[in-house]
C-alpha cells in the first residue's frame, strides 16, 4: 500500500497537472465509483447479516432436540418414564423437560383452535432436550431409546436445520460474489474511462515523451487522478449507502429475517474498507491501462 | 553522438531511406536538405529514437538504439531537444510551464531566474503567462525552441523550424540556434529552405547533407 500513499501525496499534484482537466471521465468515474460503493455497502450487509443468521440458526436449533412418544395409553407414562431415566444418564444433555398439556395445547391451536380438547386426544408425547455445548451422541441415544422405550422417536432437528443453515450460508455466499462482481464492474468502468482519457490526450502523452518523460511519470499522472476520483466516489457512494442501511427497520420477530439486514457493532466498520479498496481498484485498473497504452508510443 | 552505418528504414513493405551512414560530431552544425517527401522528418525521428532503423546500426551517445529500454530511450531525450515545425504543447498550461516541462518531467523544479532569462532570451518574457494557442506562429517556434534547450541538451534537432514564419522571424530564430551552436551545442536543422542555408553558412560552419533517392548525400558548394 505503501507505493499508492506515496503517489497519493501532495508531490503528486504537480504530476497530474500535465493532465489537462476531463469533464466527462472524471464525472463517468466518480458515477461508477460511487455507485458501486453505495452496492457493495448493501451486498456486504446481505453477506454479514446471512453470515449472522447462519450462525444464530444453527446454534440455536443445533442444541435443541426434541423426544416424541408414541404408544398405547397404557405404556405411554411408562415409557416416559424410562425416557427420562435415559436422559438422566446420557452425556451431553444440559435439561429435558416433558412439554405439559398447556404448551402442547399452544402448539396445536394454529391448526385446530383454541377449543381443541387436548386432554382426550391420544396425543404423542414430547420432551424437549437442551444438548451442552460439546453435544450429545444422537445416534447412541436412539439406540439407548430404542431398547429402553421403543415408541420414543428422537428428533435432533438435522433434516429441517441443515437446509435453512445452507440457505443463510448460500446467501452469504452470494452476498460475497456480489462484492466480486462489484469490483470488477467497477474496475472494468474504470479501465474504460481511463482509456478514454487516455485516447483523448494522445497528444499530451507524445509531447511527454519528446520531451523525456519515463512511462511511470505518464502513467502516474493519469493513474493519480482517477485514483482520487474512485477514492472521492467511493467515499460518498459508501456514506450514502451506510446511512440508507441505518434507516433500515431494527430486526424484530414480526418482521424476521428482512428486518435484520443491516450492520451490528463492529460490523460498522466493515464498510470503511469500501472507498481504499475502490481506489487500490482505481489505481490497479487506470496503471494497466495507461502502461498498455503508453507502449504504442514510442 | 548520433552515429548512422548503412540504416534503412522501411514501413509498411516500402523502403523510405537506405544505406544512411552519418557520424555527427559535437559542436558540428548541420542542414538536412531534400524535397518534400525525400525522408527528412523520418530521418530526425530516427536521431532521436522514435522509430527504429530496419536495418543498419544506429547508435546515440555511444549506445545502440535497439539495446535501449523505454527508460533508456526517455533519459535520452533529455540530453537532445527537438523542435517540430508543428510545434507539440500542452494547450492547457502556459508558455512559461510548457517550457519548464522538460525539468518537470524529470522531477526537478525550474529555477525562476533562469526561466525568465530564457524567455527573454526567445523574446516570450511578456507571452510567460500566455497559453500556447494565444501565441503567434513564430512566437510558438521560439517556445518551442526555449523548450527544447531548458535541460542544455547537447543536441538540437529542428524540423523545418522556419516552415510557417516570416524572413524577419525565420532570421531571428536562426541567430539563436547559431549561438546555441557556439556555446557547443550539436545542431541539425532539416529544411528546404535554401535562403536559411545560405545565411547560415556565412556566420558559421556548415555541412549540408541531403537526401535523395532514399540516400543521404553530401551537398556540395551549389548552395
Amino acid at each position: 500500500m505503501r507505493w499508492l500513499l506515496d503517489m497519493l501525496r501532495s508531490e503528486g499534484r504537480g504530476v497530474d497537472r500535465v493532465v489537462p482537466p476531463t469533464g466527462f471521465t472524471a464525472r463517468l468515474t466518480l458515477l461508477t465509483a460511487a455507485a458501486m460503493a453505495f452496492l457493495a455497502v448493501f451486498a456486504l450487509a446481505l453477506s454479514l447479516a446471512t453470515g449472522r443468521l447462519a450462525d444464530r440458526w444453527a446454534d440455536a436449533l443445533a442444541r435443541s432436540a426434541t423426544i416424541r412418544i408414541s404408544a398405547p395409553a397404557d405404556q405411554i407414562e411408562a415409557q416416559a418414564a424410562a425416557v427420562l431415566a435415559v436422559l438422566e444418564t446420557t452425556p451431553g444433555i444440559e435439561s429435558f423437560r416433558i412439554l405439559d398439556d398447556a404448551e402442547m395445547k399452544a402448539l396445536l391451536d394454529p391448526w385446530f383452535g383454541p377449543d381443541l380438547p387436548v386432554e382426550s386426544l391420544p396425543l404423542p408425547k414430547l420432551i424437549e432436550i437442551v444438548e451442552t455445548v460439546a453435544g450429545a451422541d444422537a445416534e447412541g441415544l436412539r439406540l439407548r431409546l430404542a431398547t429402553e422405550a421403543p415408541g420414543a422417536v428422537l428428533d435432533d432437528h438435522t433434516r429441517w436445520r441443515r437446509p435453512l443453515v445452507e440457505a443463510a450460508g448460500r446467501l452469504r455466499t452470494l452476498g460475497l460474489v456480489s462484492l466480486v462482481l462489484i469490483g470488477a464492474a467497477t474496475a472494468g468502468m474504470i479501465t474504460l474511462a481511463a482509456q478514454a482519457a487516455l485516447a483523448a490526450n494522445g497528444q499530451v502523452i507524445r509531447v511527454l515523451r519528446l520531451v523525456g518523460a519515463r512511462d511511470q511519470f505518464i502513467a502516474r499522472a493519469f493513474v493519480r487522478r482517477f485514483t482520487l476520483r474512485g477514492l472521492w466516489g467511493a467515499l460518498g457512494g459508501t456514506a450514502l449507502g451506510m446511512m440508507a442501511v441505518a434507516v433500515l427497520p431494527e430486526a424484530d420477530d414480526a418482521g424476521g429475517f428482512l428486518t435484520g439486514l443491516g450492520f451490528t457493532g463492529a460490523h460498522w466498520l466493515w464498510p470503511l474498507i469500501i472507498p481504499p479498496l475502490a481506489a487500490l481498484v482505481a489505481y490497479l485498473a487506470t496503471r494497466a491501462a495507461a502502461l498498455r497504452m503508453l507502449k504504442e508510443v514510442r | 553522438m548520433i552515429e548512422l552505418q548503412n540504416v534503412a528504414m522501411s514501413y509498411g513493405g516500402r523502403e523510405l531511406l537506405s544505406e544512411m551512414t552519418l557520424r555527427l560530431m559535437p559542436g558540428s552544425f548541420h542542414f538536412l536538405t531534400g524535397p518534400s517527401g525525400a525522408g527528412k522528418t523520418t530521418f530526425l525521428k530516427l536521431c532521436y529514437a522514435e522509430l527504429s532503423p530496419s536495418s543498419g546500426m544506429l547508435s546515440l551517445f555511444d549506445r545502440d538504439v535497439r539495446m535501449m529500454t523505454r527508460d533508456d530511450v526517455a533519459a535520452m531525450r533529455q540530453r537532445i531537444g527537438v523542435v517540430h515545425q508543428d510545434c507539440q504543447f500542452l494547450d492547457h498550461l502556459s508558455v512559461a510551464e510548457n517550457i519548464a516541462l522538460p525539468l518537470s518531467v524529470s522531477r526537478r523544479a525550474a529555477d525562476p531566474r533562469e526561466l525568465r532569462e530564457l524567455l527573454s532570451w526567445v523574446g516570450l518574457r511578456a507571452q510567460a503567462d500566455a497559453l500556447p494557442p494565444q501565441l503567434s506562429g513564430g512566437e510558438r517556434q521560439r517556445a518551442a525552441l526555449a523548450r527544447a534547450v531548458m535541460m542544455s541538451p547537447d543536441i538540437i534537432l529542428a524540423d523545418e523550424p522556419t516552415g510557417n514564419l516570416d524572413w524577419e522571424m525565420s532570421q531571428r530564430l536562426l541567430n539563436l540556434l547559431i549561438e546555441l551552436n557556439r556555446m557547443g551545442k550539436t545542431v541539425l536543422i532539416a529544411t528546404h529552405d535554401l535562403n536559411l542555408i545560405r545565411t547560415a553558412k556565412s556566420q558559421v560552419a556548415t555541412r549540408v547533407l541531403r537526401i535523395a533517392n532514399r540516400r543521404l548525400q553530401l551537398a556540395g558548394a551549389d548552395l
